[in-house]
């Protein structure tokens, strides 16, 4: 192996929500875009998807939600994270989350939150400025 | 009748295209090209500078249009469309509670509306107990939460069954809550032969688009055909299936896929009855549609016109119907919730009433508004009145009910139309080529046509080749903030909690019975539906009595899923 790695990514479904649009045009946005992708599928408890993120050992998890649980779903993913692990893995989301619930959600760890209207750009270039390769 | 000016008015008629094309506009492009080498409909279809007679060479106004009410039904299928009844204002409501929901059907009610139409929360759409841990979260987010019985008893508490139509959106387990339902008019003392409503029940276009399953898509089918027998003897007025384009829709497809994918999944549907021996003109007129309304406006009025046109050549030449009513295709509406932006919200108003006219002028029998704040959250009270609002003002104020079919005729409507249908026809004979709709799934063929399109159309956006006003353009300004529903945090453990107090109350043994009778039923040919019924009036809980059917149908699980 030689040379920088590429940046490793998990993105990810978790619970019953079952709107995938977003998620897999970001999944594959990201990958157009150069990193290396994984999805998830759908139906993820956190537990599952912390267990693919070490195992496939991702530097960040992108996480879609719209159905409303993103209050528990992001805080137990950070949680069970910060149990496994060391917290470098870099969380990020996006889907319907209103704004007033974004200041919590980022004080828990969240890096940023993408809302309705924000371009595979957008969350490209994010993810090139803030997801850098773990040092392993 | 001679003209009156003789032969006069021929030197004009004489003028042909190419003469307009070399002249009066050669002269225009030479002086000002137009904005765009090429125009195209937001579902990519191109669309040419004009549309005249020539563009309808060899069409047909008695095979293509014939009159309304009559086959193929593109001009609608009533004869008097909304001058002799309007179509029914239909406003999805649930969140939280059965008790909050219920409230909210009576506001409605009182607020004119002519039907209910209800919405479940996530573990209830994917056959799961509030207690469930993968529910955890998502209780009563979404729309109303219903474990048990003694919840669809608060949901229709003061409803009378025999007054309204209800239309529920449940699919997988469809079957459970129907038989809830039957079982409150029972309470009620309803014969169920005056039930009016529609249960959405598509399960085909769970696996293509809206991912809310439970079983494998041929126990599923079973299901569906059980239940269509039952009601067809047992609740004659319910619509046992609402085929449904929306979904596909709002996963990002085209205008065409969503029209041929809705119409394979419906001919699955047929054919998976008429397989278990029903009769075609017993079932078929109790299939009703649901499309999806998008932005760009002939485009959805083209399509819900070739979708009659289609169907009914569908039911009449390859299922031999014999009753006009099997031709039919009777649809439902809801303006896209996709279309809506989360930048400067109050511009959705416009957005949806645009959606509105166009499933108006499509000729539908029936309309969801979406609220301005649906990109955000669950409407409030004051959004949903605006919503519905909108559609009485269509209604009272717009004129366009007047006379029927208005848009008839117009060379652009008629070839957009034809154009419609032969994109649907082509996807139709693929998928008949797959071994039908079950086999395109499972390859599948619809899920990736759509994610194509889907991703094709949101990098056109983010090229701005594709304008969202307040997104990509003309974004500067107020980002009007909307108020939104909260869901309280109470609202699950409260549902968990009534949930264990009717395990606890129910009588025991009658419960393990009713699900033991359940999975042998689910073991032989027997129809469902008694079963089910028994299950529900003992108070089996949604989550209990789909696990017991997963044990001998199994789970449903996605295949891998190409990037």
């Amino acid at each position: 192996m030689s040379g920088e790695r590429k940046v490793r990514l998990l993105v990810g479904k978790v619970g019953l929500d079952g709107h995938d649009r977003g998620a897999k045009i970001i999944a594959r946005a990201l990958r157009d875009a150069g990193f290396e992708v994984i999805y998830t599928g759908l139906h993820q408890t956190p537990e599952m998807v912390v267990a693919t993120a070490l195992q496939e050992d991702v530097d960040g998890i992108g996480l879609s939600l719209l159905s409303g649980a993103h209050n528990t779903i992001f805080p137990k993913i950070l949680r069970l994270l910060a149990e496994k692990t060391d917290p470098d893995i870099v969380v990020f989301g996006g889907g319907i989350i209103p704004d007033e619930d974004i200041p919590a959600l980022k004080r828990a760890g969240v890096r940023q939150i993408f809302t309705p209207g924000a371009s595979t750009q957008d969350v490209v270039e994010w993810v090139k400025t803030n997801v850098p390769p773990r040092r392993r | 009748m001679k003209p009156k000016n003789g032969g006069r008015t021929s030197t004009v008629t004489t003028r042909t295209r190419r003469d307009w094309e070399e002249n009066t506009l050669g002269h225009a492009l030479g002086k000002k090209p137009e904005r765009k080498k090429e125009f195209t409909t937001v579902s990519n279809l191109p669309i040419e500078r004009l549309y005249a007679l020539e563009d309808l060479k060899g069409w047909d106004p008695a095979g293509k249009l014939g009159f309304p009410g009559e086959p193929p039904f593109t001009r609608g299928v009533h004869p008097t469309m909304y001058r002799g009844r309007l179509w029914t204002m239909r406003q999805f409501a649930g969140f939280g509670t059965a008790e909050d929901t219920n409230k909210r059907f009576h506001y409605l009610l009182e607020h004119g509306q002519t039907g209910l139409s209800v919405a479940f929360d996530l573990p209830t759409l994917m056959g799961r107990d509030s207690d469930d841990p993968l529910a955890e979260g998502e209780v009563g987010r979404e729309g109303v939460a219903i474990d048990t019985l003694a919840d669809m008893e608060v949901l229709f508490k003061g409803i009378p069954l025999d007054k309204v139509s209800t239309s529920m959106t449940i699919n997988a387990p469809a079957a459970v809550v129907l038989a809830m339902y039957l079982a409150v008019a029972e309470k009620q003392g309803v014969p169920l032969e005056k039930l009016e409503g529609t249960v959405q029940n598509d399960i085909l276009k769970e696996y293509i688009a809206q991912k809310e399953w439970i079983y494998p898509p041929v126990p599923s089918l079973r299901i569906i055909t059980d239940m269509v027998a039952f009601c067809a003897e047992r609740v004659p007025k319910w619509n046992t299936i609402s085929i449904s384009g929306y979904h596909i829709r709002e996963a990002g497809s085209t205008a065409a896929q969503e029209l041929a994918f809705t119409l394979a999944d419906g001919i699955g549907y047929v054919q998976s009855c008429v397989d278990a021996g029903l009769d075609v003109d017993v079932f078929a007129p109790r299939f009703s549609f649901f499309f999806n309304s998008h932005n760009d406006f002939f485009e959805e009025v083209a399509k819900l016109r070739a979708a009659r046109r289609v169907w009914c050549a569908l039911m009449r030449d390859r299922f031999h119907a014999k009753s006009p009513r099997s031709w039919m295709l009777r649809t439902h509406v809801q303006t896209a919730g996709c279309s809506l932006t989360a930048q400067q919200p109050i511009n959705n108003v416009v957005r949806v009433t645009l959606q509105a006219l166009a499933a108006v002028l499509g000729g539908t029998q029936s309309l969801h508004t979406n609220a301005l704040d649906e990109t955000l959250a669950l409407p409030t009270e004051n959004s949903a009145r605006i919503a519905l609002r909108t559609q009485q003002i269509i209604a009272e104020e717009s004129g366009v009910v007047n006379t029927v079919d208005p848009l008839a005729g117009s060379y652009f409507v008629e070839a957009l139309t034809d154009r419609l249908e032969l994109m649907a026809w082509d996807y139709i004979h693929r998928i008949d080529q797959m071994g039908g709709i079950v086999p395109a799934i499972e390859q599948g063929f619809p899920q990736r046509e759509i994610a194509e399109a889907a991703y094709l159309y949101q990098r056109q956006v983010d090229a701005g080749e594709k304008i969202v006003v307040g997104v990509n353009r003309y974004s500067e300004g107020d980002n009007m903030k909307a108020p939104t529903l909260k869901i309280g945090a109470e609202v699950e453990p409260g549902q968990v909690a009534r949930l264990e107090t009717v395990r606890q109350r129910r009588e025991k043994d009658r419960h393990a019975k009713v699900l033991k009778r359940l999975e042998h039923t689910a073991r032989t040919k027997e129809n469902l539906m008694p079963a089910i019924l028994d299950a529900v009036r003992a108070y089996a809980s949604v989550g209990e009595i789909c696990d017991t059917l997963k044990t001998v149908f199994g789970a449903y699980r996605e295949g891998r899923v190409q990037l």
